[in-house]
Formats: structure tokens, sequence, C-alpha cells
């Protein structure tokens, strides 16, 4: 094409190490989806170490009765912060990161379908994220009342009007949120164009490798679930600012009502943000138990049914709202029935690892915890989908429990996952296998520590959101156990960090196929060059690195 | 499954622009439902006046005027895919002068609400509802008229040829998507929430 001739320089001059700024400018005009993808991803790992530490600090003002560390109000602001930090500035970004870099890479594309769109919405949400954070020091507006937002990650209304949340910090938590999630839907349109229009010859809808359509189940589901928070977000800024009455109960609005939205959003984003795990896993499984993905076909069928139910199931958050016995028994069924295919999912990667030559490495270590643990968070959710049992524990720190070992349990230990699996491609070094068994000791100890104990907490009847609460209730122990194992987190994260930066400048040379996998993007160098590949692959089989390999023995025939 | 026939010569896949703009209005269409649901949640809910009865107009003229520019459009398109450039703008300008003429005549409908029947978005909960919906589609065509115009600009420069049709279409898409969303604004407003 003419347009890319023009940028070639005519002669290359002697290669010379360019200056800081010539390559900081690199990345900042940068379109090419990898580059995109790894700001994605290392955005997110710095705010999850800064929600990290805010994690830090709540569970050490939790460890004993009556504790004094943080002021109350100063709590709420952590809790909400780190709440929205979590899912909305390290979750999103961290997994369509790995979408933005791996989708080309797997369907044999040179760069995503729209790439100033890309490099347009991974701006908007850094922007809409340091907006979020900007609200520490300006957060006060007018009035002096208040920093940063403490109202909880999902800011119920009417809490959130003018009247109740008074200064500048709610209006933050408003326009921060909803620019990163224009940036985000932005992406996901951006992924589903790449999987409709740029696959490769011979890449069929049912040649894709799982991760992908994982990520197009989510970034559809994604399309559907954000509008609902972003028009919400819309009524409550007209609300405090030009005197609309949307959720003013005083004149005849809803208190209930932005909970439906908000859940509407809020329980398909549980999804939205699992479903990209479900996909690292399916791509990592198979390929350290040496055997292709069992039951390919009813993965699909079983994510994309996921996507489908998770869009009827958001009440079941709100059953203490104290909503119709038919709606309550609707939205108990439905979250019931979301169980299914999630269970095919788990049983069938047990199946894919089942009388497979199974490979411990550091990223298949992960994959592994994260079954045991999210079969825990699906027993657990299936628990809290029945309305008397959530009526006793609903806001209690069982809930807190349940969700975590979704978020964690599943989500960051695949996502951990990905980065050791894929960090030889990006950087084209190896993480160091030493470290990475020592982050995975400590992650899985860690992590069960904290959340393991809070279930007990929960029936014990704590409530979650609390600063702080009285001696002698007999929650003394699990929090205490609690705050132990969020230090073997902390430990755990700083281990992984001191990992990537070591293995970054001094790990082994990668090669272009480290894993001995099947997937595309392990069929060019590491790191890929900015065209990714220098021919476009042409795909015969699901595996067609396998083929490639073993042309005596190809895939083909026997799908 | 036959192994070589996908890898032939017949490998098309959907043009990028065509899925993008699909996907585009996939994620309108949620967010737009949401405001219609708040609407109709709160027909009837307001706890003073006036009421949507005692000041809405059906807006009759005004629904002719948008939807028919949907028609308009469509023959502009006819004419650029068959390279008859001149007859393209004309159409496109039609196009244009119906959507302008659909937002005067609703800020029109709103001056009289605002000014005569003392309305605004904060009057009650009909108000609040009202001017978001109606505010938010007005929006949207605000933002269509600028990407017409934008178009128009460039073909009286000479820009635009047959070689564009797609692109073009693609913002014919968002212009029908945007009149479809009309229809449901008006079936809410003027004739369910009424």
């Amino acid at each position: 094409m003419g347009v890319l001739d023009r940028t070639v320089p005519a002669a290359e001059p002697v290669a010379e190490a360019p200056s800081l700024v010539t390559r900081l400018h690199g990345w900042v005009v940068t379109v090419d989806h990898k580059r995109l993808g790894i700001m994605y991803i290392v955005s997110g790992i710095l705010f999850l170490l800064v929600a990290g530490s805010m994690a830090t600090t709540i569970r050490l003002q939790l460890v004993v009765p009556n504790n004094h560390l943080v002021p109350p109000q100063v709590f709420n602001r952590l809790m909400t912060m780190h709440g929205t930090t979590m899912i909305f500035l390290v979750a999103i970004p961290i997994l369509f990161g790995f979408g933005n870099y791996l989708i080309p890479l797997m369907l044999g594309a040179r760069d995503l379908a729209f790439p100033r769109l890309n490099a347009f919405g991974f701006w908007l949400f850094l922007f809409g994220a340091l907006l979020l954070y900007f609200s520490y020091l300006a957060g006060d507006g007018l009035s002096g009342a208040g920093s940063a937002p403490d109202v909880g990650w999902f800011a119920y209304a009417p809490l959130t009007e003018r009247p109740f949340s008074r200064g500048s910090s709610t209006d933050y938590w408003i326009l921060g949120i909803a620019l990163a999630g224009i940036g985000t839907t932005a992406t996901a349109v951006n992924l589903l164009a790449t999987a409709a229009s740029m696959r490769c010859r011979g890449m069929t809808l049912g040649r894709m490798p799982l991760f992908v359509w994982l990520m197009l189940t989510s970034s559809a589901q994604l399309l559907i679930a954000l509008p609902p928070l972003t028009a919400a977000q819309v009524m409550l800024l007209l609300d405090r600012f030009l005197g609309a009455h949307f959720f003013d109960t005083q004149a005849g609005g809803s208190a209930v009502l932005w909970q439906h939205f908000f859940w509407l959003f809020g329980h398909p984003e549980v999804y939205v943000l699992v479903l990209p795990a479900f996909g690292i896993a399916s791509e990592i499984i198979p390929v350290f138990s040496r055997k292709p993905i069992f039951g390919y076909p009813v993965m699909v069928a079983a994510s994309v049914g996921i996507g489908l139910i998770s869009i009827s199931v958001w009440a079941h958050h709100m059953f203490a709202v104290g909503m119709s016995p038919a709606a309550n028994s609707f939205f108990i069924a439905s979250s019931f029935m979301v169980a299914v295919p999630t269970g095919i999912k788990i049983f069938n990667w047990l199946a894919t690892m089942w009388g497979g030559k199974i490979r411990f490495t550091t990223p298949m270590l992960f994959c592994i915890a994260f079954l045991f643990q999210f079969l825990c968070a699906g027993l657990t959710g299936v628990m809290l989908a029945v309305a008397p049992f959530n009526w006793q524990l609903t806001d209690s720190y069982f809930v807190v429990a349940h969700f975590h070992y979704v978020i964690v349990g599943a989500i960051v230990f695949n996502i951990f996952a990905g980065i050791y699996y894929w960090f030889p491609k990006m950087t084209g070094r190896m993480m160091s296998e030493r470290l990475g068994r020592w982050h995975f000791w400590l992650m899985v100890i860690g992590f069960n520590l904290t959340f393991g104990p809070q279930h007990i907490a929960g029936m014990l009847g704590m409530p979650r959101r609390i600063y702080t609460y009285e001696a002698g209730r007999g929650w003394e122990i699990w929090n205490q156990l609690s705050t132990l194992g969020a230090l073997f987190q902390a430990a755990a994260i700083l281990v992984f960090a001191w990992n990537a930066i070591v293995s970054l400048r001094r790990g082994a040379v990668a090669g272009n196929d480290p894993w001995d996998a099947w997937t595309l993007e392990w069929s060019t160098t590491s790191p890929p060059p900015e065209y990714n590949f220098a021919t476009l692959p042409e795909v015969r089989s699901r595996r067609p690195l396998w083929d490639l390999k073993h042309p005596d023995d190809p895939d083909g025939p026997y799908e | 499954m036959s192994e070589d026939s996908d890898t032939s010569d017949t490998w098309t896949l959907p043009a990028r622009g065509r899925a993008g703009m699909v996907g585009l209005i996939f994620t309108e269409t949620s967010f737009f439902a949401i405001f219609v649901v708040a609407y109709l949640y709160y027909v009837g809910k307001s706890t003073s006046g006036p009421t949507p009865a005692a000041v809405l107009h059906t807006p009759i003229l005004a629904s002719i005027v948008l939807l028919s520019s949907s028609w308009t459009i469509v023959l502009a398109m006819r004419a650029l895919r068959a390279d008859a450039t001149g007859r393209f703008a004309r159409w496109w300008l039609v196009t244009f002068l119906l959507g302008g003429t659909f937002l005067v005549l609703t800020a029109r409908e709103w001056a009289r609400l605002i000014g005569h029947d003392g309305l605004t978005i904060a009057t009650n909960l009909f108000g609040t509802t009202f001017y978001t919906l109606v505010g938010l589609h007005a929006l949207h065509v605000t933002v269509g008229l600028t990407l017409i115009a934008l178009v128009f600009v460039l073909t009286l420069r000479g820009y635009v040829d047959v070689r564009h049709a797609e692109r073009t279409e693609m913002l014919s898409w968002y212009w029908h998507f945007v009149d479809g969303v009309w229809v449901i604004v008006f079936l809410t407003v003027y004739v369910v929430g009424r």
C-alpha cells in the first residue's frame, strides 16, 4: 500500500539505540495492537499495585477489634477505590490487553480492524483512570466535603444524590468510569470486527482458538451490559447537576431503579471478566497436557450459553431488596441455570488433562489452582443464589469471600497464568520458573488464607464494609488469619514484580515457540515484528502449528 | 467437512466497516433501551404537573420529515453506487435539510414546553424522563447531521465518488438506526406514555 511505503526511510543509517524521548514518543503515538496491548497490561498491573496496597491497608485495619489505623471516612474511600480500581482499571484493561495483543496474532492478521480506534480506546481508558484518581486532589469541590469517592463501587443512588454526597468525589467516580467505559466499548467493537473481518485464509469460526471465542463472547456481552451503567451514570449526573429526579425519592423517583441498572451491568460484568480468563485457561491447559482441548464445540456452545444466560441473572444481587416471589423465583432459576454451562467447562478442562502428559510449569500451576478455586466460587455462588440462604448471608463477609474466589481465585490467577505463558512472546525472554514457583505458592497460600476464613466470619455474622468491629463475637481469629494471608499475597505480588523486571533484562532467550504450542502467535518471532507475519498464514485445522510440525499426522481429518 | 473448500480463492469475509457499525448499533441499542425502560417505569409517577396528556402534541410533521430522510438517503446511496455524484449530492442535501428540519421542529416543541407550559428537566419526573430520552435522540440526530454535512462539503469539493460508497453507506446505516430509534421514542413518549 502506498501509505505504508512513504513511512519507510530511504536508507537505514547505522543501527543506533534511539534516545529515551524517541522511544517514549514511539509508544505514545503507536497504533500497533501489540504495543497497545502491552500498555493496557502494564497500566493494569500498576493499578493492581495501587489497589492491592489499598486492600492490604483494609486488612491491617481489620486485624484487631476497635482498630484505629485509618478513620472511617478514609476506610470508605479505600473500600470504594479498591473495588472500582480492581474491576475497571485492573481486570478489564489486563484482559482486554491480552485480547488486543493476541487476537490478531491468533487469527493470522496484521492488526486489529481499526488500529486508530484502538489507540483512542486506550488513551480514553487511561485518562478516565487518571481522572478518577485526580479526585484525591480535587474531590473536595467547593464545599470542602470528602476527597476520593466513598460511595462503594456500586454507588447506590439515592445515597449518591447531591444532598447525601456533597463535594465532587461522586462526579469524579461517574466521569472517570464513564470515560474508561467508552474506551472499553470501542475496544470491544474493535475485537468483534477483527474476528469478523480479519481472519486469515482457512481460519473458519470453528477453528478459532478458544481464547478468541471467549474474548468475543465477552466483548458482545460488554456491548450489552456496559450501556446500562453508562446510562444510569448519565441519569445520576443529570440529577446532580441539572436537578433531574431519576433517583430523587421525594419527587417520586425510585430508590431501587439504580440497583437494577447497576446490576444489569454488574453481574454480566463478572462474566465479561471471567470469560477471557476461561479463554486463557483454555489455551494453557491443552498445551501443558499435550492434548487438544476436550470437546471444542461444546466449549464454544457453553461459553456463548454463559454469555446469554448471564444477562438475565442480575437481580440475585437484590434478593434483600424485597422483590416479588415471582421475580425472586425467576432470578433463582436463571442463576442456577448459568451454573450448568460453567460446570460443563470445568469438566472439559479436567477431561483435557485426563490421560495427558502434564507439564507442571508456572502457567499450568496457576491454571490448576484456578480450577479448584473457581469450583469453590461456583459452589458458594449456587448457595447464594438460593434466596432464603441469601437473606441470611447477604452483605456479610461470606459474599466478600465468594466474589473474591471468583475475581482473585479465578480471574487474577488466570491473568498470572497468561502473563507467564505469553511473557516470552511479548518480550522475547522467559520468566524465571524458580521465582514463578515462589510466586505461585505464596499466592495460593495467601489467597486461600485471606478469603477462606472470610466464609466463616461471614457465617458468624460479620457484615461487609464495616471499618471496625467489637471484640468477643468470635470474629477475631478469622480476621487475623485473613490479614496474615493478605501479607502472603503482598509478598507474592512483589516476587512477581521482581520476576518480571529481572526476566525482562536477564531472562533466558525464548525463541519463537518455547512451550511447543499450537496456535498461530507462536509461529512468528518473539517479540513479533510490527507486521506480525511476513506472509499471512493459511490454516487447515484448530492447531495450525501442530499441522506444521507433524505433516505426517495433521489434525484436519479428525475435526 | 471438505478440507479445501474454504482455503480456495473464495475466502471472503464481511467488510470491517460493516462489522464495526453493527457493533456500534448493537451497543447503542442497549443504551437507548435503558432510557426507554426508565421512561416507561416513570410514566404516571410524577408527583406534580404538567402531565404528558396536558402538554404534549403528537409531532406528526417532525416524524414524517425524519422518516422520509431515510428514504432520501437510500436514493442518495443508489446514486453514489451508480457513480452519479451530482444526483448523490442533491439527495444528500435533501437528507440533511430534512434532518435539520426535524431538529428545528424539536427545538420549537421544547421552546413551547419550557416557555409556555413551564416544563423543564427539573419540574417533575415527566420532564426529567422526557427531555432525557428525546434529548438523547436529538443528540444522535445532531451527530448524524454533522457527519452528513461533512460528507456534503467533501462532495462539493470533489472528494467523494463511487469508491467511497462503502464508507458513506455505513453513515447511512447509522442514519437509519437513528430513524428507527425515533419510531421507538415516538411510540414510548407520544403513544404509550400519554
